[in-house]
This record gives C-alpha cells, structure tokens and sequence, in this order.
C-alpha cells in the first residue's frame, strides 16, 4: 500500500535539468482511513492543515462506482469526500514539494490521524 | 417597476437611491449589485472573512486552556472553513458572475453546504450543519454591520430600506444624508415612525417584503402622503412626483410664516406649542417651526447611541447643549424611559413574556439607583442654566412617584454637600400613561407640578391594543370615548390642582385632535417639529366656544367612528387641506 507511483505528466525535452522534470510530475498515493470515526471534522482539519504547509496542489479522490475529487486543502471539499473506516482515498500531489507533501499526508492516514 | 403600498408614517415625498440593510436573522433576499460595485463587494467578503477568522482565533485561545480540546477543535474547524480557499473562491464566483451581493453570494454556497452535510448519514458530519449555520450567521453579521457602520459615513443622499430599524441603529446614522425610510414590518406609532417625524423626513412601513425587492442604489421614491413606495420609476412618475414635492414645499412656506405669530384664539385664548425631540440638535429645527418650548426631551438615546451607559458627563453635555439652544425656554427633560420596544443595542429582545408590562421606565430606574442617580444629578447641575424641568414616565402607583422624588432628594442632598449650585424647586412632573394614573389623576396633581399625557402608551394600555402588532393595529385608536372620558378627566384634575397639563403624545401634533383638545382646556401641546405651523393654523382660526361646543359634543359620542366622522367635519370646515 505504501508502493509510491511516479507517472510523468509530460516527456522530457531530454535537454531540461532532471529537477525540472522532477516538477512536472504527480505524485499520487493511495491510503486507507483506519481510525474507528472515519474521516470526520477533526482529522479532515488535521488533513488540510498539512497540505496547507506545502506548495503542491494536493487533491484527494475517493474512487468507486462515482468518483469524488476534493481539494485537500479545503476543509468544506474534504468532509464532502464522506470516507469512513475502510474506505481507499488516492491522495495527488502536484508541484516541487509534491513527493514530500504525499508522504506526510499519507503517514497521517496511515497513523489513524493520531485517533483511537 | 414596481409600486408597494405600506402605512405612510411620516409625511412628504422623497426620490433618493436605496441603502438596503439585511437582518442577519432572517433569511437574506436574493439582491444583485451594479457590475461596478462588485470589487466593492468582494472587498467587503473580505474583510468580513478575516474579522470572523480573528474574533474565532481569539474565541480559540481563550478557551483553549479552560475547556477540554474538544471545544478548541470546533473552533478550529471554524477557523478552518473561514480559512477554505475554496469557498472563498465560490462565494467570489457568484459575487463576480451572478453579480449577488456579498450576503447573498455567503448565504447560498453555506447553504449548500449545509444542505450537502445535512444529508450525510453519517453522525460526526451531520452535526457540522449546525457550525456551517454558525459561521455563516457571523459571517452575515460582520457584513451587515459594515453597512451599519456605512450608514454613520455617507458620501450621497440615501433612503433607507430594512426589514426594522432599531433604536440603536437610527441613533447612530447619518442625519444630514438619510433621506427617507421603508420597512417591511411597523406601524404609525413604531420607532422608525416616531425617528422619521423628528427628523423630518418621509417613511412608510409595513410594506411586507420590500427588502427583498429593492437592491443597493435602485431609485426609490417615497411618498409617505400616500403611503406607497415605488421602485425604479419611470419617468412619468419621476415627473409627477416632483411635482408634489414643488407643490409640498411651497405650501410649507406658507405654513411657515406662521412662525413668529402665537398659537392664539381668534378670541384672545392664548395656548403653548412645544416640541419633541430626541436629540439637541433638533431644538434649532423646532424653534425654526414656532415651537415655545421642548415639552418632551426623549433621553433614551444617549442610551441608545452607544455601547456603554452614559456617564453623567455625558447626560450632563447634552442637556447643556439643549439649554444653550433653548436661550430661557422650556426644557422637560424625561428621565429614562427604556424597556419592552426599545432595548438596548443588537441585544435580543429580553426574555420578559410581557414587556410592555414588565420592568421598563421608571420601574427599571428604580431598580437601579445609580443609573438613575447619574442622569438625575446631571439634570441638577445644570438646572440653572435655564428653565429645566424634570419628568418621571410611566408612573403608575403613588409609592412610585414618592419613591422617584426621594431619589431625586438624595441626589439634591449630595450635590449640596458637594457644594454643587443648583434650582432646589425644579418643577417635577409626570407623564400619565398607565391607567391608572389617569384613574387616579386628582391624587397624583397634588404631588406633582405638572402633567404631560403620553397618549401613545395611554392608548395602548387602555384599549389593550400593541400598537406595534400589525394584526391589531387597527384598533389602536386616539378617539375611542374611554380615551377621550380619561383626557378630559385628566385635564381635569390638572385645572382644579392648577398644575400645568400637556400632550406629548402622537395626538397633540395630529391636526384631526386640535378642536377637541383645546375645547377640553388643553394648554400644552408638545409634538413633533414639522407638525407645529398646521396645528397652529387651526387654532389661530377658532374661537374657543367654538371648540368647547365641540369637545361637548364629542364626549356625548359612543362611538370613535361617530368622534371620528364629527372631528373630521368640523376641522375640515376651517382647514380643508388638513385632514
């Protein structure tokens, strides 16, 4: 579940610096909500706080027969996402920061956002 | 287009742009705004956003260590929807698109959010509906209270259009651009009527719903002769009522020739025109009319005005200020009279079942003697700078007039030994509007040095009728023969005691009345500004047999129809343009 993908959202002009191309690219992750509550008020706001704290676009989608999409950082898009114990999200990250901002997100899913 | 027809409350004829103020407990009417008002409007969502945010930030911190975390998340959810870049984005959307204002734009995306949430199975999320709802209630606050604060800095000529108008909110606008007002709910004796007499200006109320039909700066004519309200005109209207505007302007000037000349008798009875005001500033305006005197000096708005209480310095500048202006004329100050309609600030309404027979006026001055003590001792001070004279309202027992007088004694005894100079015989009077002080009007003329009667309370309290209850207003009425039967009796009891008796209530100032109260040997008619030169009028054409005859023979009447049809007559008869 913790396997990261890099997909590359444009080739390589092969003559741009590698952190260039680094900064054209999603990174995505998928996660699984694991406290009791689900995703409810508290840990969704604990969720926008760190996206907040970085530069990437951050967006969340819950998959399934209709896919939601929300703003990770906004509270309102996020509680919409209606996620309880057990449900996969995919958390996208876009921009320089995005491999780290991912990873932070995803540990606090993971870490039952610090709840039960 | 669009014609609204109301209760025309305060005369005249008035075309201005609309200033419109939402209430934040209702629900906010969809209004669009002019395109170049929308960064005005985004500005305003702005500013509104970060306040909001502030005031929660600090709500935060302080519960933060008092309260278990719980609370603290909550409000960090708060803070955390205020901060939502997102909806910032959807409100902005509609402000900029669909041209809503900001109210409107923040009441619909939270109420699709509320929406949203209140579907969600889900407990945790469910309960979030109640914090959207809190958030866009302050939300909705902060706006309207910047139109509120809009209103004390006007740059052009407004009419005001709002479900109500509060005491607190007409204390504090800006009187030399507001230039009439509409309200949705209100009758002739409501606040907004009594605020729009005193300044002069035309308003209508009880016109339903026009706050959801006028939008900020649609042109709106008032035209509270007719009690109508027209909404973006067109230009025959326009035309046709600047025509009445010309034609009401001039006939004023006529009316105000009559200025300088007494309010006299054709056979040599010689009576006294005072006014009403609530402000000092007004005493200027009402001696412009041929007012003798201030017979009603209203001192709930120094009250009103601000948030805190007055302090006696601040009772004492005002009286001074009124005095300087009266140069030796009368100036009967009313000693606090708040309670059920006028409540202090944005406050809701208090919890009292019955206001109106609950603790205000002099009641509630007696349950706070240093509040009253304040206001009398600046009364004291400055009773030698003219003629001052001091009123307790609502006086309904003796014990509670001997109680006010003992107060007034203490503060007298104190300012002595502080060696404060002051008129130990300032004439003490009181108002009677409680029937019962009517009832009993020859014991209470031995204890007082005058009478004023406040009709307004008198009517409403006799014919257990609230005036303000649109349902019933009807009945609310100044000819009703037990209302006559008690202001004859009153008078009365005023001559046989030789104490001096006014009306300082909306009947004094209503031409309709002005036979049959002088025919019943009324000598003080304190009323609003505007309506002194067309009560003198009449007066300067009868003969005071002429109104004895026919106050005889309205009290012979059983019926207010029957008094009403009769006054209607008669007056008409001397002053055709007047009833």
């Amino acid at each position: 579940m913790n396997s990261g993908q890099r997909r590359r959202r444009a080739p390589p002009t092969g003559r741009g610096k590698p952190t260039a191309v680094e900064n054209m690219a999603i990174v995505s992750r998928k996660t699984i909500i694991r406290n009791r509550d689900g995703l409810h008020a508290r840990p969704a706001m604990a969720f926008v706080d760190i996206a907040s704290k970085f530069e990437s676009r951050v967006t969340v989608v819950k998959g399934g027969e209709e896919p939601v999409t929300a703003d990770g950082k906004s509270i309102l898009q996020m509680l919409t996402l209606l996620a309880p114990l057990g449900t996969t999200l995919r958390i996208d990250a876009d921009g320089k920061d995005a491999e780290r901002a991912v990873a932070a997100l995803a540990e606090l899913v993971e870490s039952k956002f610090g709840e039960d | 287009m669009e014609i609204k027809k109301g209760i025309g409350v305060s005369p005249g004829v008035v075309i201005s742009a609309a200033l419109v103020l939402d209430a934040e407990d209702l629900v906010i009417p969809r209004r669009l705004v002019p395109v170049d008002e929308v960064p005005g409007e985004i500005d305003r969502l702005g500013r509104a956003l970060s306040e909001t945010m502030v005031d929660r930030i600090q709500l935060r911190d302080r519960v933060a260590s008092k309260y278990p975390r719980e609370v603290a998340a909550i409000l960090d959810f708060h803070i955390g929807v205020l901060k939502d870049k997102s909806l910032l984005s959807q409100v902005m959307a509609k402000i900029r698109t669909e041209r809503f204002t900001a109210e409107y734009a923040v009441s619909t995306v939270m109420r699709e959010y509320a929406a949203m949430f209140s579907q969600i199975a889900d407990r945790y999320l469910s309960e979030r509906v109640k914090d959207i709802h809190e958030i866009e209630r302050d939300l909705l606050k902060k706006l309207i209270g910047q139109k509120h604060e809009d209103m004390l800095h006007l740059q052009t000529d407004v009419v005001v259009i709002a479900h109500d108008l509060l005491p607190s909110q007409t204390a504090a606008l800006d009187r030399s651009h507001v230039k009439g007002f509409a309200t949705d709910v209100g009758g002739r004796t409501s606040h907004t009527a009594i605020v729009a007499r005193a300044m002069g200006i035309p308003a209508v109320v009880g016109l339903g719903n026009i706050t959801a039909e006028v939008s900020g700066g649609d042109t709106i004519i008032i035209d509270g002769n007719h009690g109508v309200v027209i909404v973006n005109p067109d230009d025959e209207q326009l035309e046709e009522n600047r025509e009445s505007e010309r034609k009401r302007v001039r006939i004023e000037g006529e009316l105000v020739g009559l200025t300088e000349l007494a309010a006299e008798t054709r056979d040599g009875h010689v009576v006294s025109l005072q006014a009403n005001i609530e402000f000092p500033v007004e005493v200027d305006d009402a001696l412009r009319r041929g007012a003798q005197g201030i017979g009603l000096y209203r001192t709930e708005f120094l009250f009103l005005a601000s948030e805190t209480e007055p302090s006696e310095a601040d009772h004492y500048k005002a009286y001074a200020d009124a005095l300087s202006r009266l140069s030796g004329r009368p100036l009967v100050i009313r000693t606090l009279d708040l309670g059920a309609d006028k409540h202090k600030g944005a406050l809701p309404a208090n919890q009292e079942r019955n206001p109106f027979l609950g603790n205000r006026s002099i009641r509630m001055c007696l349950r706070d003697i240093p509040m009253f003590k304040r206001q009398l001792r600046a009364i004291m001070r400055v009773s030698q700078m003219g003629d001052v004279r001091i009123m307790f309202p609502m006086i309904s027992t003796l014990m509670e007039l001997r109680q006010a007088r003992m107060v007034l004694n203490d503060v007298m005894e104190e300012l002595e030994d502080e060696g404060v100079e002051f008129r130990r015989d300032i004439p003490v009077g009181m108002m009677v509007e409680v029937p019962a002080a009517a009832y009993m009007a020859s014991n209470f003329a031995k204890e007082v040095n005058f009478f004023s009667i406040g009709t307004n309370d008198l009517i409403q309290y006799t014919l257990a009728v609230d005036r303000t209850n649109e349902t019933v207003a009807g009945l609310f009425c100044p000819a009703h023969p037990a209302v006559l039967g008690m202001l004859r009796d009153i008078i009365r009891a005023g001559a046989r005691n030789s104490i001096g008796v006014s009306v300082c209530g909306e009947m004094a100032g209503e031409p309709l009345y002005t036979l049959l109260l002088l025919g019943l040997g009324l000598n003080i008619f304190s009323m609003n500004g505007p309506d002194i030169p067309e009560v003198k009028k009449i007066i300067r054409s009868v003969t005071m047999d002429h109104a004895r005859q026919v106050a005889r023979r309205v009290m012979s009447f059983d019926s207010e129809r029957q008094v009403m049809h009769f006054l209607r007559e008669e007056t008409r008869k001397i002053s055709p343009e007047a009833v």
